[in-house]
Order: structure tokens, then sequence, then C-alpha cells
């Protein structure tokens, strides 16, 4: 039985959303950006699981983090390794119910997943777009978001939920769209980032702007990449999504070779950790997607249009909030979650929030950690339950409507 | 529901803003949203009560008490309720100060130390009283500040904190005619509306 079991793919064993196939909408509306400039057509590259009711009202917007894309759930082929970026949450009967929801996710502009980003052409060039692609803000991917959801016939979402960068996506979200979203559940992100935040984000730029092969970051002309530009970006940025604690559980001062070498090749498991990590990345992932989302990050700041007020933004939103956060994230610590969910508590909004106690660090977000498991699944219960209490009210109501029309 | 959640609930108007200390499961938040559609948060640190809370639908954050209330503004609820937790924060003194302020009006309830067979317990036995509303032994209580009604009543009048009503009820939830008399006595639980 047991050798059975191994045998069955990991696509068709029971919680996974099986093999899914990317689909791709082309946007001929010009969508006007933050920054001033128009991106006068685009693709959009997006997933969905589950499927969506009649009312179109089971509708779950998943937003990625700095370098996610659309593939959050499922496989694309039989022999894939490893399913989509956040499978742990997302299936039947998982946190993210697709028994229940209907889940969208998407890879946003200027990213480099088969949405139009850095390295899509240029329409007006013919060359790709390189450096001169539009700097993308948290507000415009909203925008463009939000067409997708017109596109597929979805007024309102159930739910707007991201970790990182996505949470802020699901704020700003419930600060632009009010009316378009039932919930925001926000996780391990901040209101704006910190000058730390920042310092962080510019080492991992200036490591790849200055990689010789960056070439201006016209390196898809030269036919090269900006390699180990990458690799540093990602090294310095994987430090911290773990925490000092996960580290030091997950390589303590372990040698690869047991001994000392007395020299700079890769010692210690954490640079072999580090190294590889780096190396992945920099195979799969595009440096000038690397550089855009990074200022997207930094230039994100929602109270800023509201004289620096976080309750005067949050004064707008109608939604249900659930802020959760992760004792050692120290990219984004809880105290930033708070800040968010005391602008929500002031303004005077539906919120909850929670903070789980796990040594695991920013990435925590990403795993199944029984007591965020549960409460984010208790919470993802209830708006399923919503959902489907306010459709069964609807059934009735016309129900009862055509009786008394009858009588 | 709890008597105790009941006699409060007939305390709170509708429409009312509050917060709740300790919440638990969320019951009172959730009764007195569905019957007088007032609004508001409770504080909880015990994660399958938060789980209760986010299914009922009840706003409730993550938060210790003993990490006071700074980020409530002053007389930003209507009431600031706090049942049965009073006796296990490790200062009371300042989380009624605190409530008092956050609230126009606070709630409290307590277990009250003073009621007779609590006192026949420690006085007969000479052991640390453990009832049904104290149920602990003296190693793993959380009720680390066991007050008196009137030890209660002695600190607010110190304290400027004026009882607008007292309500004691014995372990049925039921008011006597001896806890009405003699409440430090025959009171087991002690609930009482403050202001200053």
């Amino acid at each position: 039985m047991s050798q059975q079991n191994s045998d069955v793919l990991p696509h068709a064993a029971a919680g996974s959303v099986g093999l899914i196939e990317p689909q791709v909408h082309h946007f001929d509306t010009p969508l006007e950006l933050e920054c001033g400039r128009t991106l006068p057509t685009y693709d959009l590259v997006y997933e969905t699981y589950g499927t969506l009711n009649s009312d179109a009202s089971n509708a779950v917007l998943i937003c990625h983090a700095l370098s996610g894309h659309h593939h959050a759930a499922g496989y694309h082929r039989p022999d894939d390794k490893r399913p989509g970026w956040w499978d742990t949450c997302i299936g039947p009967g998982k946190v993210i119910d697709t028994d229940r929801f209907f889940v969208v996710s998407l890879n946003n502009l200027g990213g480099c997943h088969g949405s139009t980003g850095p390295a899509s052409l240029n329409p007006e060039t013919g060359q790709p777009w390189g450096p001169d692609f539009p700097m993308m803000t948290v507000k415009d991917w909203v925008n463009s978001q939000a067409r997708l959801a017109d596109v597929l016939g979805i007024q309102r979402w159930a739910a707007v939920i991201g970790g990182s960068m996505g949470g802020m996506q699901a704020l700003q979200w419930s600060i632009d769209y009010p009316e378009r979203l039932s919930h925001a559940v926000v996780i391990a992100a901040a209101p704006k980032l910190s000058a730390q935040n920042i310092a962080f984000n510019e080492v991992a730029r200036q490591s790849i702007l200055t990689d010789p092969n960056f070439h201006g970051g016209r390196y898809y002309l030269h036919d090269t990449y900006p390699r180990q530009g990458l690799i540093l970006a990602r090294m310095v940025g994987h430090i911290t999504y773990l925490s000092d604690d996960a580290m030091r559980m997950k390589f303590g001062r372990d040698l690869r070779a047991g001994r000392f070498h007395f020299g700079f090749d890769v010692e210690f498991q954490v640079e072999s950790y580090l190294r590889h990590q780096g190396e992945v990345f920099s195979r799969n992932f595009d440096a000038n997607t690397y550089l855009l989302m990074t200022k997207a990050l930094d230039y994100f700041d929602p109270a800023r249009e509201f004289d620096h007020s976080l309750e005067q933004a949050l004064a707008k939103p109608s939604c249900n909030f659930l802020v959760m956060s992760f004792t050692s994230d120290w990219r984004f610590a809880p105290e930033r979650s708070r800040e968010i969910v005391n602008g929500l508590v002031h303004a005077g909004r539906n919120v909850s929030y929670a903070e789980i106690d796990t040594p695991k660090g920013h990435d925590a977000f990403l795993l199944d950690i029984p007591e965020y498991t549960k409460l984010f699944g208790a919470y993802m219960h209830r708006v399923a339950n919503e959902v489907e209490n306010s459709a069964n009210e609807t059934e009735n109501r016309t129900e009862h409507g055509e009786a008394g029309n009858h009588a | 529901m709890r008597d105790d959640l009941q006699l409060i609930s007939d305390w709170i108007p509708r429409n009312a803003t509050l917060l709740d200390l300790g919440c638990g499961d969320g019951t009172l938040l959730a009764h007195l949203k569905a019957h007088k559609q007032t609004a508001g948060y409770g504080l909880e640190i015990n994660q399958d009560n938060l789980a209760a809370c986010f299914e009922k639908g009840v706003n409730v954050l993550e938060q210790d008490l003993d990490g006071g209330l700074g980020n409530f503004q002053d007389h930003r609820f209507d009431y600031v309720v706090m049942t049965q937790a009073l006796q296990a924060v490790l200062r009371p003194d300042q989380i009624l100060n605190e409530m008092v302020r956050v609230g126009r009006e606070a709630i409290i309830t307590f277990p009250n130390f003073g009621h007779w067979k609590v006192r026949a317990y420690l006085g007969l036995k000479g052991r640390m009283p453990v009832s049904s509303a104290l149920p602990y032994e003296w190693y793993n209580t959380p009720n680390i500040h066991l007050c008196t009604v009137q030890d209660f009543e002695t600190h607010c009048r110190k304290h400027g904190i004026r009882i607008l009503e007292r309500q004691v009820i014995n372990r049925n939830h039921r008011t006597s005619m001896l806890s009405k008399w003699w409440p430090n006595l025959f009171g087991e639980i002690a609930i009482y509306r403050v202001t200053v």
C-alpha cells in the first residue's frame, strides 16, 4: 500500500489543485501610471483555482511578494518537483479552500514570469524594454489587478490576500477600491518601508547596477545578464527573510568539510546555502524586474497622500481586515503590523490581529506553521461562510419574491 | 451565555463602542454586536480564543494586557470591559487607570476573595483556597492579584475612580439578600461599573 501511495504523483494527491494551465490576458486600454507615464498595452499572466460561483461572490485575489509570480498552487507539469509558491495555503480543504473559493493569482506588471515587464518587447522599438520600462508602484499594480477583475467578471473580491509586498497590495486595494473587496488579509507587511528596509534594497540594487554585465539594463542585447549582481542581491535579501534563530537552527557554525581551510571558498554551511539560493534565483529572475520591484517597495507609503496620516488613509476602506505577523520577523517586524492595526483601530475599521510565535522569520508566511494555519484557516472559514450565507439569502429572497408574485 | 456576561450586556446601551480586555472566545462581543449593534474590539492572547473570535466574526487583537493600552486614544470607547481578568494582570492598578482613560466608563468583574467560603478555607484548613470561582492550586494559578470587594472599593476611592453601579452575585450568578447586605462576605463575583 505504502508503495502505491508513494507512486501517486504530487499533483494528483489530495489537497492539491492539480495540474494548472496559466492564462494570459492582453489589455489594449492604456494604463496610466503613478510615475506619470502610460503603458499603452500589456499582458497579465494569471492562474485560477476552484470555481467561480453564479454571482461571482467567492473570488479571492492572491497578491505576490517581491520574487513571487502567478504560480501560487498546483503543478504545471506532472514531473514538476515543486508546487506553486503558496501551495501550503491554497488547495481543496486548505486554508484558502479551493472547494469554496475561486482563487486568482497573477504575475504583477514589471514581472518576469509572463506579464509585461522589462524583458518584454517595447512595441515602439521592437527591442526589450530594459531600463525604459516605466517604474511601477503598488498603486499601479492594484489598478491593473482591478482591470483583471473586470475581465473575469468579479465586481467584488471576497478577500484580497497577500504576504509581505503582497500584504501591501491588499492594503492598497482597501484604500483605492473600498467597494470592491469584503476582506483584506495583510500578512507580514508594513505600512511603509523603514530606512533600514530601504538600505537593504539599495545594497541589492547596487550589486546589480554595478555588475559589469548589467550594461545599463540593456544586457538582453548583449546576450548576457548580471548574474553575479543578482546572486549578491538575493543573498543579502535572503538574510533578511530568515531570523538569527532560524539560521542558527538550520546551519549553526557547521562546516561543509568539517575543518577550516583558511581560505575564501565556501566553508560554512550558511555560505553554501546563501550561494546556492543566489545561484538558483539568478537563473530564474530578471535583474531589471528585481530593481523595479524593490523600488516599488521603497515607494509604498499610502499615508503620504493623506498628509502622512495612516489613520486618514485608512478612513476610506470599508472592508474587514485580518493582519498577521511573526514574532521573529525582523524585515517587517510585528511592530510594523501593529502600526497598521493601530491605524485601522483609530480609523474605526473592523480589524483582527494575530502575532504568530515562530522562529522562522519573515519567510514564515509561506510555511505551514500549525498556529498560523489554524488562525488563518479560522478567518478564511468565516469569509467562506459569509459568502455562502449571503448567496443562500439571495436565493431565499428570490424564492420568496416569486411566491409573492404568484399569490 | 454566562450570567455575569448577561448582566454586563444589560448595562450596555445600543450602538455603544467597546473594548473587551481578555475577551475569551468572543461570546460577549458577538452577543452585543448581534443584539445591541455595538462595535469594538476584544484583546486576547490565547490562540484558541483568537481562532474562536475569528470564526465568530468578532474583531479581536492579539495583545497582552500587561503591555498596557497605550495604543488606544483617550475616550476612544464608550465602555472598556474586563471580566475575570483583573486578578491575573501584573498591575491591576495600572490597567484600571488605563481602562478609565480609554473608556468613558469601565466594567470590571472579579472573584471576591473576601467571600466567607474563601475565608473559611484559609482560616479553618490553613490552605490556599480552591473553589469553583478559584479553581487553581497556589502554584499554577494565573490569579496573582486577588482582592476583596472592600479592597477594590478602597482602591477606587483613593484613586478618584467613581463607582456608578455594583452587582455582587453568588456562584450561581444570583443576587441574594445576604450578598446585598454583606457583599464582601456573601458575594462570590463582583461586577462594577466605574468612571473617573
